[in-house]
């Protein structure tokens, strides 16, 4: 550390943008585009953070040609996602990835396939947010890397202006006091080992609910992704060719389609799972290192030919990564129920064009190119009208400002306690109102004795206030569960197998000493109903 | 987790103490990197893609470190794998690791055509 720990570096900007992926780059390029200045502030590097960086997404792609194709694709998500998404987000996501992606030309090398097509789909994880950190840098985008968000700053009026965190590499504080703030940290998995996703802990969440806002569809959580144990590769594509064996050596039948989840999990349950991929195609063996090269790190230093032997399997909860819920929006730029605060990505909720059930990385990603340009270009409209000025007030409040008098809390323990509800197969993705209800009683009692206590210092500064977000997330997506008191997408009750139409409308859940919950019923699902 | 930082290999470069997202490498004056905060290692491989020196070995075990043997990995041909097989820096022009990804949607397609013909097959042969 070179410098002292009290000394607080003070920038000011139009905008500032919490995060450094994928949302939050296309957010930083698209205010900066609109004229404003923006800082970028990343937990991690701008450019290898968050669960982009690590993976390889293939946006939702479909051409303006002709314009069926769209109507199409539009009307048959509609559907699957159990009406809970609304067709006019639909179309714009699709219009602008489609737009957006080709920008990247000199940035990122796209491939051409056999006839020379240029190939903009798809782009490989590292080289892709290497580009968007290329892209920021050239832009003039100020990024402090390694420099995590704690709290906002909040203007008298209630807008959002700016936020403080610490610098981790180069010592001290920050603060960017600007004119406005895009919220762009990710969901969170609860640290459950998904590959690259150890950074992203609901700060976001956490952070915007202390300012006043709302969030959505937090209780569409159930998204696991397969990987070895004691492994974190949770590249899926391999396993499209997959057999599963139990303990006894005995295949486990698998339903056809993609959804493999609940059969994995409810065979989980019972014992130890094993998998080959000796159904993969040779042709198919051979590119798999350079379609996906991470995909064999783990085998090859592990010794195993999974094309040949069987490896045990565990499944990954994906929480919000893969889930769906977020920050609730409000407008078309974006917006969240608080002024002067913009959600993209994952960090917002994905309901309005995913429904009820993953947008999976295609979605996900069209969704995060579009929401972060969408946010970023509204941060630097409001920004304009609200000019950056100093004097706001740090909000923070749990893990930060303890509620009483603060003393040493666990913070092991409270993270065992925050995954023991969320992550297990049989109380998240076998859901009942029984389980969710003792589940909400553990979250509520930890929770209080957090906020009472916990005061992060010094090197578990970061680790507290993380903590503190888990913990207050766990609580929404318990609560939202429970007051979704039906079947639906990706969200099962046992004991509400059913589909029930009195719940086809959007959860909104909030709060902090005591969660609420509420109906959102939305234009689109007026004009539905 | 990571597991090494091998001196003779490493540049000084510094750049995994940049790259890594977690902040578990700490740069040491005049000396490797040192891996301060190990159990903070998400197991993500950055650190080895942006090692031009092909000095870091991370172990597959994300849960607790594992003993490896120095000298073993150091001729087992899985230092540098990674960088190499993206095709990065001096391998950018090598035809043999061209950048595929874009092929990941065709082999989804694959897999579900193969399980369609096999469901085809197995009620054929079930009546």
């Amino acid at each position: 550390m070179s410098r002292s720990p009290e000394e607080t570096l003070e920038l000011t900007a139009d905008v500032l943008v919490i995060g450094g992926g994928l949302a939050a780059t296309w957010a930083a390029s698209a205010a900066r585009r609109a004229g404003a200045s923006v800082i970028l502030v990343d937990k991690g590097h701008c450019g290898t953070s968050g669960v982009t960086a690590t993976a390889g997404p293939g946006h939702w792609w479909v051409p303006p040609d002709p314009a069926e194709l769209r109507e199409t694709t539009i009307r048959n998500r509609l559907k699957s996602g159990f009406g809970l998404n609304d067709p006019e987000w639909m179309a714009r996501v699709l219009a602008l990835t489609w737009e957006s992606l080709p920008t990247l030309e000199g940035f990122y090398d796209f491939s051409t396939d056999e006839n020379g097509v240029k190939q903009y789909r798809a782009l490989r994880g590292p080289e892709y947010m290497r580009a968007l950190r290329k892209l920021v840098d050239s832009l003039g985008v100020t990024v402090l890397d390694h420099s995590p968000a704690l709290e906002l700053l909040q203007r008298a009026d209630g807008s959002v202006s700016g936020a403080r965190g610490i610098r981790r590499q180069a010592g001290g504080h920050w603060q960017v006091n600007a004119g406005a703030v895009v919220m762009a940290t990710g969901g969170t998995s609860f640290l459950s080992r998904l590959l690259g996703s150890h950074t992203n802990t609901g700060d976001g969440y956490l952070m915007a609910a202390e300012a006043g806002a709302e969030l959505s569809g937090m209780e569409f959580t159930t998204y696991y992704t397969v990987a070895p144990v004691r492994s974190t590769m949770t590249r899926s594509m391999s396993y499209a060719f997959a057999t599963y064996y139990d303990e006894d050596g005995a295949v486990i039948p698998m339903p056809p389609g993609p959804d493999t989840t609940r059969p994995l999990a409810r065979a989980m349950l019972k014992g130890h799972v094993f998998c080959d991929l000796a159904r993969t195609p040779e042709d198919i063996r051979g590119r798999v290192p350079t379609i996906s090269p991470n995909f064999m790190l783990p085998f090859r230093r592990w010794g195993i030919d999974p094309y040949k032997d069987r490896f045990e399997v565990t499944l990954h909860g994906e929480g919000t990564i893969r889930g769906i819920g977020g920050l609730r929006i409000v407008g078309e730029d974006c917006v969240t129920s608080v002024p002067g605060l913009y959600a993209a990505g994952d960090t917002a909720t994905r309901e309005l064009v995913a429904g009820a059930i993953s947008g999976g990385g295609n979605i996900n990603s069209a969704w995060a190119v579009s929401s972060g340009q969408w946010a970023g270009r509204g941060a630097a409209r409001f920004a304009a009208e609200n000019p950056a000025a100093s004097g706001a007030r740090p909000i923070g409040q749990a893990g930060l400002r303890p509620a009483t008098v603060p003393s040493d809390v666990d913070l092991g323990a409270a993270r065992s306690a925050i995954q023991g509800e969320m992550l297990p197969y049989d109380k998240n993705i076998f859901r009942s109102g029984h389980a969710l209800k003792r589940s909400a009683e553990t979250l509520d009692a930890a929770w209080a004795e957090f906020d009472a206590r916990a005061r992060g210092v010094g090197d578990a500064l970061l680790r507290t206030r993380e903590t503190a977000a888990m913990l207050a997330t766990a609580r929404w997506c318990v609560a939202s569960a429970l007051a979704r008191d039906e079947s639906r997408g990706m969200h099962q009750r046992e004991d509400r197998p059913q589909t029930d139409p009195r719940f086809d409308r959007r959860i909104l859940v909030g709060g902090l000493d005591k969660v609420w919950t509420r109906s959102d019923y939305g234009r689109a699902l007026e004009l539905a109903s | 987790m990571i597991e090494l930082v091998i001196a003779e290999r490493c540049t000084g470069c510094n750049a995994c103490v940049e790259v890594c997202p977690t902040n578990v490498l700490e740069l040491v004056a005049g000396d490797v990197p040192r891996i301060a905060r190990q159990a903070d290692c998400q197991t993500c491989f950055m650190c080895e893609l942006y090692c031009r020196g092909d000095a870091i070995y991370v172990a597959p075990d994300c849960e607790s470190p594992t003993v490896v043997d120095r000298d073993a990995i150091l001729t087992s041909g899985l230092l540098g794998e990674f960088r190499r097989d993206h095709g990065w820096d001096e391998w950018a022009t090598d035809p043999r690791y061209t950048n595929e990804h874009w092929r990941m949607e065709s082999v989804f397609l694959r897999a579900r055509d193969m399980a369609i013909s096999e469901a085809v097959a197995k009620r054929r042969d079930g009546n």
